[in-house]
């Protein structure tokens, strides 16, 4: 005789327009269990989260939390059940400090006064309790975003979780942050929290999850064991068919050199040399992996590469020639394409269609536009052309990218900037939060760009990711550059211990 | 004996800028209050007229000047409320919103006060007295300058502690700015962002009701067309200058009500200046806040999104 369920959410169905985001889905949550969703991007997974948290209410079905029906209006009556949730996008102000982004709508014993000390004192216990250290001063823009997931775990734990939602925590965290993070959850789970964790890395759901559901397009294809699931079964549940994965790609072929830093040196007032004296050289026809912890300055690279900060010192050559003061237009004219890391905040403009966010950059330029008119003609081709190379799930190319599934938000992004490139690319994470299938396309969309004689700058935090692609690797640790090894397997010690500060010298 | 007179100048000075800025503060209180919601609110210029008559209004029919200031807080806040129905229920353009509501304002009450006029329903009306602070007013210069006021200069200063408290140290005051900052993020730890918002709305027209009542009680006691004539964008420049802190907001206002002041007595000195150029100087200092002082950042995030936002 099985206990009852903690959570069990009956049919439900949630359209959207004539999108069916769900459809008839059974989901089931034990107590004391790490229940994994699974799906590709656009499945229907934080629909269903939403639905769960209050957020969106479902067309039809129900749901059943402790073997009683509620019916959720808002989060209020989620966070009254004891059900919390951390978003796919963070939902941290990034202006308030931790504590206040903590306190916002914290019920207070001296209601109206904010209950400070209280929560200070919480917090210290929260800390030992669960291994969540935090300086509760500093604003939130501050933290990396590691730290950041970390105030929205305490965030739900201050409003008391029988069960945590998690969408897709891990696609911006590091490796080393992600063991962190497993053994947080580990400690949730001993504590008796349940959780739902969403993630498109089969690896970590493998590792860390009891069950596992899988969605596809909207309905549920099944729950498995996780004892008795492997990558290939899970994929293949997801896509439908069987998925080739992490096969290499062929390395080799650099050509002349493309781009390079000579000496180069960011420096930024109150925080110093966030780069320092980088020497680099990018090849046409190569793809150059750049490793490193989040926040050594890679982001910093990409940006003085594509112009958005002018560079202190050094210098940087295109084809031999230098370029002094780079800006976004004449990279964008010298044929760069730049996939950025922050794609919820630089990338998109929400309310616009898919189409015109397509030709957000180029809308100037023909075939875009003749004698100052937009051609939508052309437009909606490339539009077309686009969403099916990078199989972007959409009820039509008119739909705001605000209304797709984050994945597909990204598809938008990387469809674009990857057009864009005619020499170069500087790609930032450009996988995260991709699916499996989304993810081997880009890989081969990379690939192929490289074969073309395009020079690929691939900045990632997935290790796989970058062996597998890269010719070279470089290794960044706060600002410089501790080495360049070749990307294959039998570099991945050097490169891990670089990671940690140790040069490659030291090493060898 | 030239010292003296030099005092007596500064004292009158400051006494008059300590008084004219008063409808500025409870216009930018009001400000604050919307715009941390994450509103903005360029109606605030029109909210204030609705005020002026509101309180006209409310102490013809109540015959005090208490009940004035009642009638302009519900004018006010009536406005505050039209607006919030408009931009967050109807979901208009913010901008547009609120010019719409100054020109409807200032349209509403002229047509109203002509036709009370030529129906001759024009009387004299209470209106606020000076209160001199027992002890407090007897001190020298500081007595003179803060102390012998209308009660609701009082008042206006006395809401800057209390909406600095409010705003910054309460639950309510967080969630206020939360939504301001992240309505969705507000929304996902239970904030109703609509209800926040209105709320916001409803207050900020009150106060700047409050900032009418002043300019139609609190000096002279008459209704006439044109006692608004800009303070609201003053208001509106002081919020941007004091960074939407309500002590540096209300030191702006300080600084508005004082070259206002000089203005006044600068046109009385005779200087070979056209006066129409004096009268130019404080909207002059609201253009250049404006100007620089638009852009710099720290404004919430979210102020002049519509929520949801698709
Ligand atoms: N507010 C909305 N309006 C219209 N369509 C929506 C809305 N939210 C989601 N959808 C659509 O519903 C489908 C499911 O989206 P959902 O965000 O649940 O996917 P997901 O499984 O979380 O994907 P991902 O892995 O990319 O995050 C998508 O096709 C998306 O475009
Ligand atoms: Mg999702």
């Amino acid at each position: 005789m099985m206990p009852a369920p903690l959570l069990e959410m009956r049919q439900i169905v949630k359209t959207f327009g004539s999108l069916r985001a769900n459809d008839r889905v059974d989901f089931e949550v034990r107590s004391g269990e790490i229940h994994a969703l699974l799906g590709e991007n656009g499945a229907g997974k934080t629909t269903l989260m939403n639905i769960l948290y209050g957020l969106y209410q479902p067309d039809s079905g129900e749901i059943f939390w402790k073997g009683e029906k509620i019916v959720l209006h808002s989060p209020r009556d989620a966070i009254r059940h004891r059900i919390g949730m951390i978003h796919q996008h963070l939902m941290l102000v990034p202006n308030f400090t931790v504590l206040e982004n903590i306190l916002v709508g914290l019920p207070s014993p001296q209601e109206p006064l904010l209950p400070i000390q209280e929560t200070l004192a919480r917090l210290k216990d929260f800390a030992a309790q669960y291994g969540l250290p935090i300086d509760p001063t500093l604003k939130v823009k501050q933290l990396p975003l590691g730290l950041q997931q970390r105030v929205e775990i305490l965030k739900a734990l201050f409003r008391g979780a029988d069960l945590l939602i998690l969408d897709e925590p891990t696609a911006v965290l590091s490796p080393l942050e992600v063991e962190d993070f497993f053994a947080v959850l580990r400690n949730l789970v001993d504590k008796g929290v349940s959780i739902i964790f969403i993630s498109h890395k089969l690896d970590e759901v493998l590792r860390i999850s009891d069950r596992i559901t899988v969605l596809r397009q909207g309905k549920r294809v099944g729950t498995i064991e996780t004892r008795q699931a492997t990558q290939p079964i899970l994929a293949e549940m997801m896509v439908g068919r069987a998925v080739a994965l992490d096969h290499g790609f062929p390395k080799g072929g650099a050509a002349q050199p493309l781009l390079e830093l000579k000496g180069v040196s960011l420096i930024r007032p109150k925080v110093g040399r966030v780069l320092k004296d980088i020497n680099l050289t990018l090849h046409s026809g190569e793809i150059l992996g750049i490793a490193g912890i989040d926040g050594n300055g890679q982001e910093e690279l990409a940006d003085v590469i594509c112009g958005l900060i002018p560079y202190s010192e050094g210098q940087m050559l295109l084809e031999g020639r230098p370029i002094p003061n780079p800006t976004p237009r004449k990279m964008k004219a010298a044929g760069l394409g730049y996939v950025p890391a922050d794609r919820q905040r630089v990338g998109l403009v929400k309310n616009f269609s898919i189409a015109h966010n397509l030709v957000l950059k180029s809308f100037d330029d023909p075939p875009f536009n003749r004698h100052g008119f937009l051609r939508e003609k052309v437009v909606h081709l490339n539009a077309q052309q686009v969403v099916e190379a990078f199989d972007i799930r959409a009820a039509a190319l008119s739909q705001p990218v605000g209304e797709l599934s984050g994945g597909n938000q990204q598809k938008v992004i990387l469809g674009r900037e990857l057009k864009l490139a005619t020499r170069l690319l500087v790609a930032v994470h450009p996988t995260r939060g991709l699916d499996v299938g989304a993810t081997e396309s880009v890989r081969q969309f990379l690939h192929a760009q490289k074969e073309k004689g395009i020079g690929i700058l691939l900045i990632s935090a997935d290790l796989d990711e970058l062996l597998a692609m890269s010719d070279r690797i470089a290794v960044l640790f706060r600002g410089e550059i501790l080495g360049i090894v070749p990307g294959e397997a039998a570099s991945l010690p050097a490169i891990s211990r670089m990671m940690l500060g140790e040069r490659l010298e030291a090493i060898a | 004996m030239e010292e003296f007179v030099w005092l007596t100048f500064l004292v009158s000075l400051l006494a008059a800028g300590v008084r004219l800025a008063t409808p500025l503060l409870f216009a930018a209180l009001g400000g604050i209050t919307n715009e941390l919601a994450g509103v903005l609110n360029i109606g605030l210029e029109g909210m204030m007229i609705g005020g002026t008559f509101g309180a006209y209004i409310g102490a013809l029919l109540s015959g005090s000047e208490w009940g004035g200031a009642l009638g302009g807080m519900l004018a006010g806040g009536l406005l505050g409320l039209l607006f919030a129905f408009l931009s967050i229920t109807w979901r208009g353009d913010q901008v547009v919103l609120g010019t719409g509501l100054n020109i409807f304002a200032l349209g509403l009450t002229s047509f109203l006060f002509r036709s009370m006029y030529k129906a001759g329903i024009t009387q004299f009306v209470p209106s606020f007295q000076v209160w001199n602070i027992p002890l407090l007013s007897d001190i020298p210069l500081i007595g003179q300058i803060f102390f012998r006021q209308v009660p609701l200069v009082y008042l206006a200063y006395l809401l800057i502690p209390i909406a600095t408290f409010l705003l910054y140290k309460t639950t309510w005051g967080l969630k206020l700015r939360c939504c301001g900052e992240h309505p969705r993020a507000a929304e996902t730890v239970g904030v109703n962002v609509i209800k926040t918002r209105y709320l916001a709305l409803c207050l900020s027209g009150m106060l700047a009701g409050l900032g009418g009542t002043f300019l139609s009680l609190g000096q002279i006691p008459a209704f006439t067309e044109g006692l608004v004539s800009g303070r609201g964008f003053i208001a509106l420049a002081a919020i941007i200058f004091g960074r939407w802190k309500p002590l540096n907001v209300a030191l702006a206002c300080l600084l508005f009500g004082v070259a206002d002041a000089l203005q006044l007595r600068l046109q009385g000195f005779g200087l070979p200046i056209r006066y129409e150029f004096l009268l130019m100087f404080p909207y002059l200092l609201t253009l250049i806040t404006f100007v620089i002082f638009v852009n710099r950042g720290d404004s919430p995030a979210a102020l002049g999104k519509p929520y949801p936002d698709q």
